[in-house]
């Protein structure tokens, strides 16, 4: 054997070593846990044969405890590059193996380097995390790396897409990192993620708790709103995954991939889809299957805030954001929660080229001191400042009620749409009709002999009135009334004429977002 | 979400019925009650260390009640009111939850 190829041989060795992670033991408690190992994670995600793994000879530096005796193989993460559908990412993975996963300063700095690249490149970043926290004995260095993890998410936030599994538990100080990032996954009994776990709050509260309760992946994906996206398998996760990543673009310079456009698929008619009543509800998800190539839409937060629905779809090949009333879950209300839900995503549509379409059919405000005392009036403020601020191809298409503040808000011509269709179904007034009719006939009615029937005359008078698009035309807001059987073809149009958009906007070191 | 024709329940905003789904957390939300001024209750859970007052006491606004530790502190609850203290609803060595009714004031 030559020299050379006796180092080669060497090398590949210490490779495979490292590559065993936390041994064959730990390895099969992974597996048993439903869990796949971090290398065979982002195997999984990546395009075959395009990984290639950075730092894998990393070592930690902790002296104390008996740190110094201790190896861990790549210090507990695995950091590399590769192409999804051929687009360039970076990723890390966590591995829960070597020493639970724990994070030190070293296991953080591969963690940050490969942000960075991934900043200098302009490639999306995905973050796998798997881990039992803070290395203790490392102390203060462990603190020092999350901090320098969170600093880069922040600083990336609006360049690089951001993408988080979590994949296994992720406590304390490390949940900061994925909620600083566009877009966290989870899966059903793997995913953990909290503040404070069930010991403390159960020593301290005093509050029986399980961790799946706690702070499960149905959790997250239901009630808090932390995930995006909730899967049954770590298998169909890294579906979603890729298939997000499909829609998006590499970065905050460059427009999401095109992909051949389709005709939409959805067996459904349009016009049969929306009832004429407009207190009758329907899933508004079917309006947007009529809308979009193939009939393909991917949810964002799908459980979560279920009022309103965001996700991606695509529009003669190009990637469109989609923001629409759900008058099938709380008749299609604003409320703090679904405020959040929007603005977060008309925020990101923005900052990453995408175009936004909004459909609009909503009553109003949730009603309800619990509303009020939670703090609408700023969540709600956070859709008018997303809307306003955006400065992509902004378009509503109002499907049916278009009531008050909510009309305002839901992307109106006041806040900057470029481009305002109206079903000959909408109804564009300052409250709906029988409120209306309570306030400006209050008088007629509280006068006349049977008070209801003079109330249900006036509400069918105000409804001839004003329940209808054409008041709102005859000033302009809108701008043509179209057959819901138009709407694609005049968004696709819409679309095609804003794709050279400019807005400016006074120079600034950032807005202040009502948070 | 299909065939939830039969869940859809009547909703109203502003005078106006809808059909609609409700949401977990909406059937969940609590309901508001006012909070009564004499009503000194515990905002965490904790042990009460040391009590300075009786039933029957008179307070003054702001007058020292009790000690209670929560959270490694040692929080002093003070009388929100004068008035006179018509309940105590712990004892010292007591642990206590969360929304505990450590005193009752009836206001002067």
């Amino acid at each position: 054997m030559t020299d050379l190829s006796k180092n080669i041989q060497a090398l590949r060795e210490k490779k495979a070593v490292v590559e065993m992670g936390g041994g064959e033991a730990a390895i099969e408690k992974q597996i048993a846990m439903g869990k796949l190992t971090a290398r065979d994670r982002i195997l999984s995600l990546l395009d075959k044969n395009s990984f290639h793994e950075y730092d894998l000879f990393v070592k930690h530096d902790g002296r104390d405890f008996g740190m110094d005796k201790k190896d861990f193989p790549g210090d507990g993460v695995v950091t590399g590059t590769g192409t999804i559908f051929g687009a360039p990412v970076c990723i890390y993975a966590q591995d829960f193996t070597v020493a639970g996963g724990s994070l030190g300063l070293q296991h953080a700095r591969k963690i940050t380097k490969i942000m960075d690249h991934a900043l200098k490149m302009k490639c999306p970043i995905i973050g796998i995390n798997d881990s039992g926290g803070a290395r203790i004995q490392e102390g203060v260095g462990a603190l020092a790396g999350y901090g320098e993890i969170f600093y880069r998410n922040t600083i990336a936030s609006g360049v690089i897409p951001q993408i988080s599994l979590i994949l296994g538990p992720c406590a304390g100080g490390a949940v900061y990192s994925p909620a600083l990032t566009d877009f966290v996954f989870v899966v059903e009994n793997i995913s953990k993620m909290f503040i404070t776990g069930p010991n403390v709050i159960k020593t301290v509260l005093g509050e029986d708790i399980s961790m799946e309760d706690l702070g499960g992946a149905r959790v997250h994906a239901e009630t808090t709103g932390n995930a995006h996206f909730y899967a049954l398998s770590e298998q169909e996760c890294f579906e979603q995954v890729k298939r997000l990543v499909s829609f998006i673009p590499w970065n905050n310079q460059q427009r999401a991939k095109t992909t051949e456009p389709k005709e939409p698929t959805a067996m459904l008619n349009i016009e049969e889809v929306v009832p004429a009543d407009p207190k009758q509800p329907y899933d508004v998800r079917d309006v947007v299957k009529c809308i979009v190539d193939d009939s393909d839409f991917l949810e964002v937060q799908e459980l979560w805030a279920a009022n309103i629905v965001v996700g991606f779809g695509r529009m003669a090949g190009e990637t469109v954001g989609f923001v629409a009333n759900q008058p099938m879950v709380l008749a299609g209300v604003l409320d703090c929660d679904s405020a959040d839900k929007a603005a977060r995503f008309i925020r990101f549509c923005d900052s990453f080229n995408i175009p936004i379409i909004t459909l609009e059919d909503m009553p109003g405000y949730l009603p309800g001191v619990d509303q009020e005392h939670a703090g609408v009036i700023r969540h709600g403020a956070k859709v008018l400042y997303a809307y306003s601020e955006a400065t992509v191809p902004k378009i509503t298409v109002i499907l049916r009620k278009a009531y008050g503040g909510g009309y305002i808000a839901m992307n109106s011509r006041h806040l900057g749409a470029d481009f305002m269709f109206a079903w000959p179904s909408a109804e564009i007034a300052v409250m709906g009709p029988e409120g209306a009719a309570n306030i400006i006939f209050r008088k007629e009615i509280m006068e006349a002999e049977d008070q209801n029937a003079m109330r249900q005359e006036k509400v069918k008078e105000y409804i001839e009135k004003f329940a209808n698009p054409y008041v709102a035309a005859s000033k302009g807001f809108i701008d043509s009334v179209i057959e819901p059987k138009e709407t694609r073809a005049l968004l696709l149009h819409a679309l095609k004429l804003s794709v050279l958009k400019e807005e400016c906007r006074p120079a600034k070191k950032h807005g202040i977002p009502p948070f | 979400m299909e065939n939830k024709e039969n869940e859809y329940v009547d909703f109203v905003v502003t005078a106006r019925k809808y059909k609609t789904l409700l949401t977990e957390k909406y059937k969940n939300r609590k309901m508001w009650h006012k909070p009564f001024v004499g009503d000194v209750i515990s905002n965490l859970p904790g042990t009460i260390v040391k009590i300075y007052v009786e039933q029957g006491q008179e307070v003054e606004a702001g007058q020292l009640l009790l000690i209670h530790q929560a959270m490694k502190m040692y929080n002093r609850i003070v009388a929100p009111v004068s008035g006179v203290i018509t309940e105590l609803g712990v004892k010292e060595g007591d642990k206590i939850t969360k929304d505990h009714l450590m005193a009752k004031i009836q206001p002067k």
